[in-house]
């Protein structure tokens, strides 16, 4: 089996994020003291989640304008992958919320959207499961993959931008953490961190894509 | 089997469609393929009183059950559950009243109609029908539940003009919806109802926000943005839509 080079990355990267981002200094700050090392795990989650997403809806977009079962693979893979992230990062972020804001779960505009975002993927997978046909199954699902990226999860980061009563950082006009960002030294882990985590998401998909390639091989014998 | 025969004739009524063979380059506009298309819904959904007798019955029986339980405890019910109520009554109303809409069509008569009009003509004249028939439930609906349950509504054309708005989304939004839900077959309302509301809740959220603001009497500027928000939404989910329905069309 090829070990190619980024693999290699992701597991320096991934490995580094973690021995770094528990041992080297942070800024001290009320309230979220020694709890934001969450950064490096919490935040790189959400955002490889996002770009395995947006992976999936280009496979699907490509599906559709090609046909073909590698296409669908391709897609429901990185969705999968999008999911697991995703369950990673509310499970971080809960834990976070434990500790800073008091509770596992706030009725907070973020939470809820992300709570919305796993909803509707979850739905995907069970439109996936109630076909028999697979090409019937592979274009509706790449329609709803496509329908509910483009209808929902921009607005899961427009509303909760304008509902502007929101606890999580980078609302109500703010993009970005720029007030944790005041030391780079965390940059110097949460940057690897994230590109680690991003990378992480692309050999899980392509992991079980290639499961699911063998899979069609052998149905097809 | 008595849809299709009513179909065939409704076309038969308008038959500059249907003489039209596919390969025939003379285009029918597309506003006349919807306008057809809306009639034959019409038509059939006057035909089968049913359908519509179920829907108005379940607005009415649900504000009625609504009205019962809060009279227990003497009346009105405070505005947020009021709000609440509302809302989640609308929800199901228009999904049971879109589900019906691909689902009643066999698919013999999918085929039939894919020779017949372009398959933008049909999302635009289904989204439309839905639109319409949910705008009237929604009014409606309103209606009953003022009469039964009071009216604390503090800025009307605010409240109506949101409740208009989100008919219009919960028709753009479910109808795509219940066309991937039929193709799925088998169990098409209960895998509706998962597809949809997650789609759903961003735009319920905005509309019970500026609901919320119409019943306390904010200042319009309050929920100026929200509102357009939600019209953004409607916009963007038509357009995608009628992007990806004739992929889901072809099969």
């Amino acid at each position: 089996m090829k070990f190619t080079w980024w693999k290699l990355l992701t597991v320096v990267f991934l490995l580094y994020s973690a021995v770094a981002g528990f041992l080297l200094p942070v800024p001290r700050l009320a309230i979220v003291n020694e709890s934001i090392r969450n950064l490096y795990f919490h935040v790189p989650m959400w955002f490889a989640m996002m770009v395995i997403l947006c992976t999936s809806v280009f496979r699907s977009v490509q599906y559709l304008n090609k046909p073909s079962a590698r296409l669908d693979i391709l897609s429901h893979e990185a969705a999968k992958s999008g999911i697991v992230l995703g369950v990673l990062g509310l499970a971080t972020g809960s834990l976070w919320a434990k500790y800073t804001w008091g509770a596992w779960w706030t009725p907070d505009p973020r939470l809820n959207a992300a709570a919305v975002a796993l909803l509707i993927y979850g739905a995907y997978l069970v439109l996936r499961g109630s076909f028999r046909d697979e090409q019937q199954r592979a274009r509706v699902s790449a329609i709803y993959n496509i329908f509910a990226f483009a209808a929902a999860i921009p607005l899961l980061f427009i509303l909760p931008r304008i509902s502007g009563n929101s606890l999580h950082p980078g609302q109500t006009g703010n993009p970005g953490f720029n007030k944790y960002d005041l030391d780079s030294t965390m940059r110097l882990v949460f940057y690897p961190a994230v590109i680690g985590w991003i990378l992480f998401a692309f050999w899980m998909t392509q992991v079980s894509s290639r499961l699911a390639f063998l899979q069609l091989k052998i149905d097809e014998k | 089997m008595n849809t299709g025969v009513t179909i065939s004739h409704a076309f038969g009524v308008g038959s500059f469609v249907s003489l039209r063979p596919q390969t025939t380059p003379v285009p029918v506009p597309l506003l006349r393929e919807i306008y057809t298309l809306l009639a034959k819904d019409f038509r059939l959904e006057w035909r089968q009183r049913a359908a519509l007798g179920g829907l108005l019955l379940y607005v009415g029986s649900t504000v009625f059950v609504c009205f019962l339980s809060f009279s227990l405890r003497g009346g009105q019910p405070p505005a947020p559950a009021w709000n609440a109520l509302l809302w989640v009554i609308l929800l199901f109303a228009a999904i049971n009243a879109v589900a019906k809409g691909f689902m009643q069509e066999s698919p013999g008569q999918r085929l039939y109609y894919y020779t017949l009009v372009r398959p933008q003509a049909i999302i635009l004249a289904k989204m439309l029908y839905n639109a319409l028939l949910l705008t009237a439930v929604a009014l409606l609906g309103l209606f009953l539940y003022t009469v039964f349950l009071g009216n604390p509504i503090q800025d009307a054309p605010l409240f109506v003009g949101n409740l208009l708005l989100g008919a219009i989304g919960f028709a753009t939004t479910l109808t795509l919806v219940s066309g991937i839900a039929a193709k799925a077959g088998g169990n098409g309302a209960t895998l509706m109802a998962i597809l949809g509301f997650p789609l759903m809740v961003p735009m319920l959220l905005l509309l019970i926000k500026v609901s919320k603001n119409a019943l306390d009497g904010l200042d319009r500027s309050v929920s100026q943005q929200s509102l357009l928000t939600l019209l953004a939404l409607n916009m963007l989910v038509g357009a995608v839509s009628y992007v990806l329905f004739p992929f889901l069309w072809r099969g």
